[in-house]
């Protein structure tokens, strides 16, 4: 028998459709078919000046947003050779783990909400709320706050920022061991989770899986500890890893990793003073301080300069990775030497976790389709672009 | 390890590539002729001090109107060796790439995207048809001669995969089948 | 006998009688149990279900029910960037539903397209299906959402049965 699953089905996070062949419970084949969010952002980034396109990879993940513009920011920045102060660097890290923690409150929320614990979904999401609070601090915004940007970031830190992140770390821990508490040793939840949807360390790497599903396979392999960038190496945490390769060794791995960001916001959030630097001194890029473009004509000319016709970028190409909450994001850049960008195109961990998905739910029954999609975290933002 | 080292570790394996040192300003960027394109792949994967496991992604560039038109991309990782690499090919718009797909099954869907928005065509590739587009899109968007905005009316319907004949046909086929 | 407070309700303490008409009562019980669609795109169904959760709680205005299917709802939140391959799956999905029904259109993009103003993207879903409420935002706060809900009883309340 053949079922069409999707595009509009309440648990395939968002648009994806399975076509599926079952004999009986058990899965035949499966084909996935894509392409029902495709946005055309990186043909129209080809149009907008460099600095305009952090709003547009941001809504790419829209889950990860501020990966994505770090990892955009950062290859920008490398072809530019600029580097950032200590302090903008740490902001960076501790806005990018943040919002690793507000995507993996939806992705629990809807996984667990998904294989029968609803409850789940409300509590993950009254502490993503609090997230959603910080970002909103910061740049009046609470999805997409633009706040990294090319050269550093928007503004200062507003003033509360590092009550509001304190709050919040001294809360969450407690939370995160209440939703273990409901989930780890729940019968009902190891039943649909334990041995289903198993993926080998080789294959995970074979199709290209880095981050948290091959992670969950055995592979060490995290950009953070391999390639770090913004300042990685200098903060203490570990990579959490399991060798199972199921649906809930993906759980506790993304579990720990929760820990492992707050225990790395804590050690950034120490060491960012409450106001300083928050961009580097690179004339290009960086727009003067108001108070000079008022009393000197340099300063009123470069202010002009910066956001009529924007900076140009010098010509080649860059590829950087981030280590984003679904795996590798990377963003990679051309440049002609002009002021808009010749090619962007961001790396989507989702795109190559679809690729993969008929392969985890073959042999395997219908009712754990719902439970290996949930598992693999997928954002179809991030697939289509 | 540097562009040079990694061409001279190829050269004893891979006979006969005329291979080319791309400027770059984070990691080593390799020109590859397409004809050599797999057998580099197979021995940067399998040189023991290589060892290039993982795809990380194919993409392309059009650089219209310049001849050849397009740069097919490949960024590679050694996980072993906490090594990146990238490769690129020159390809024309009539002329064709082979496909890595043998190498590192994640190339699937990888150079389905690109055909699908370039319109480089991947020799050898099993299943090269749209991926993000509709399957009866024309043209290829990401191309610098294609338009970004088109004008035209979203189409509503989509055209029944089967004709009503045939759904009368299946359900009787259904009917009868149940029957015995 | 004290003047019993019947303004405008047809309510009065003393007697159980209720004087209304059919059309009125019909459409109360129309804006008052709105069940949605789940029919979420894109980054602005993260914010559907954000209003759903705990902390703005459109259970408070009789919206919570959100439906798999299309065929037990009665609104569309058309929740994000509607592209060109998603519009007839999305027009099928609209025919599906039971009359009286309504469409709100959550968002820059699927109002008007938004920032995507390129070959993808349909400019404005009013093109594929009828739109009664558009709510603008990229994405729109829960409360803008829930706002836009509460003006769609209200059109519900003004209009015949």
């Amino acid at each position: 028998m053949t079922v069409n699953m999707g595009p509009q089905h309440p648990s395939t996070h968002g648009v994806l459709r399975l076509v599926l062949e079952l004999d009986g419970e058990v899965i035949q084949s499966a084909t996935p078919t894509i392409g029902y969010l495709h946005t055309g952002i990186e043909k129209t980034a080809e149009q907008k000046k460099w600095q305009q396109v952090i709003p547009l990879v941001e809504r790419m993940d829209y889950l990860g947003a501020q990966s994505n513009s770090l990892a955009y920011a950062l290859s920008v920045e490398k072809l530019l050779g600029l580097e950032m102060p200590q302090r903008v660097k740490d902001i960076r890290v501790l806005i990018a783990e943040l919002q690793r923690l507000a995507s993996h409150l939806i992705w629990l929320g809807t996984h667990s909400m998904e294989i029968g614990a609803v409850s789940m979904l409300f509590y993950a999401i009254r502490e993503r709320e609090l997230l959603l609070n910080i970002n909103e601090l910061l740049a009046g915004f609470r999805f997409f706050p633009s706040y990294i940007r090319i050269g550093g970031l928007r503004e200062d830190l507003p003033r509360g920022f590092h009550e509001a992140v304190n709050a919040f770390l001294d809360r969450f821990p407690k939370k995160l061991d209440e939703y273990e508490g409901l989930l780890t040793k729940n019968d009902i939840f190891l039943r649909r989770t334990e041995g289903v949807g198993v993926v080998s360390r080789e294959d995970a790497l074979a199709w290209g899986l880095l981050g948290p599903i091959a992670r969950a396979a055995g592979s060490d392999y995290d950009v953070r500890k391999y390639f770090p960038y913004s300042g990685y190496e200098t903060y203490d945490f570990d990579v959490p890893t399991a060798t199972e390769g199921d649906v809930f060794a993906r759980y506790r791995v993304r579990m720990q990793e929760m820990r492992e960001s707050v225990k790395i916001s804590r050690q950034a959030i120490r060491r960012i003073a409450p106001s300083g630097v928050w961009a580097c001194d690179d004339s290009r890029v960086v727009p003067p301080p108001k108070d000079k473009v008022y009393t000197e004509m340099e300063a009123l000319i470069q202010h002009f300069l910066i956001y009529s016709q924007g900076f140009t970028v010098p010509a080649g190409d860059a590829y950087v990775p981030v280590e984003g909450p679904r795996g590798e994001h990377g963003t990679y850049i051309v440049s002609d030497g002009t002021n808009r960008p010749w090619r962007v195109k961001m790396r989507a961990p989702s795109f190559m976790a679809i690729q993969v998905l008929p392969k985890l739910i073959q042999g395997g029954l219908i009712a754990d389709v719902v439970a290996v999609i949930g598992s693999t975290d997928v954002v179809m933002g991030d697939c289509d672009r | 390890m540097d562009a040079p080292a990694i061409v001279n570790a190829l050269g004893p394996i891979v006979c006969g590539a005329a291979y080319e040192v791309g400027p770059s300003v984070d990691f080593a960027t390799i020109y590859v002729p397409p004809d050599r394109l797999v057998a580099t792949c197979t021995a940067l994967r399998d040189i023991p001090s290589l060892r290039f496991n993982v795809l990380v992604e194919v993409t392309a560039a059009d650089y219209f109107p310049r001849d050849p038109r397009f740069e097919v991309v490949y960024h590679l990782l050694s996980i072993p060796n906490r090594v990146r690499l990238r490769l690129k090919v020159r390809a024309t718009e009539k002329g064709t790439v082979p496909t890595i797909q043998r190498v590192w099954p994640a190339a699937g869907w990888l150079e389905r995207e690109v055909w699908d928005m370039f319109g480089v065509v991947f020799d050898g590739h099993p299943d090269l048809r749209r991926l993000l587009m509709p399957e009866d899109w024309e043209g290829h968007p990401q191309r610098k001669d294609y338009p970004v905005q088109i004008r035209k009316a979203a189409q509503i319907y989509e055209p029944l995969e089967v004709t009503e004949e045939e759904f009368r046909a299946n359900l009787e086929r259904d009917r009868v089948k149940r029957a015995h | 006998m004290p003047p019993s407070d019947t303004q405008g309700h047809g309510l009065d303490p003393e007697l159980p009688i209720l004087t209304t008409t059919v059309e009125r009562i019909v459409q109360w019980a129309r804006r008052s149990a709105i069940w949605p669609a789940q029919f979420g795109l894109a980054c602005c169904a993260i914010e559907m279900m954000a209003m759903a959760a705990s902390r703005y709680d459109i259970a408070r205005f009789g919206a919570e029910v959100f439906r798999g299917s299309p065929r037990q709802s009665d609104l569309m939140i058309v929740a994000g960037r509607l592209s060109r391959k998603m519009a007839p799956a999305m027009r099928r999905v609209y025919d599906q539903m039971p009359e009286p029904k309504w469409v709100i259109s959550m968002g820059a993009c699927a109002s008007v397209g938004g920032v995507f103003d390129n070959y993808a993207i349909v400019q404005g879903v009013d093109q594929v299906v009828p739109v009664d409420v558009y709510v603008p935002g990229c994405p729109p706060r829960p409360e803008s959402l829930i706002y836009g809900i509460v003006q769609l009883q209200q059109k519900i309340a003004r209009s015949r049965a």
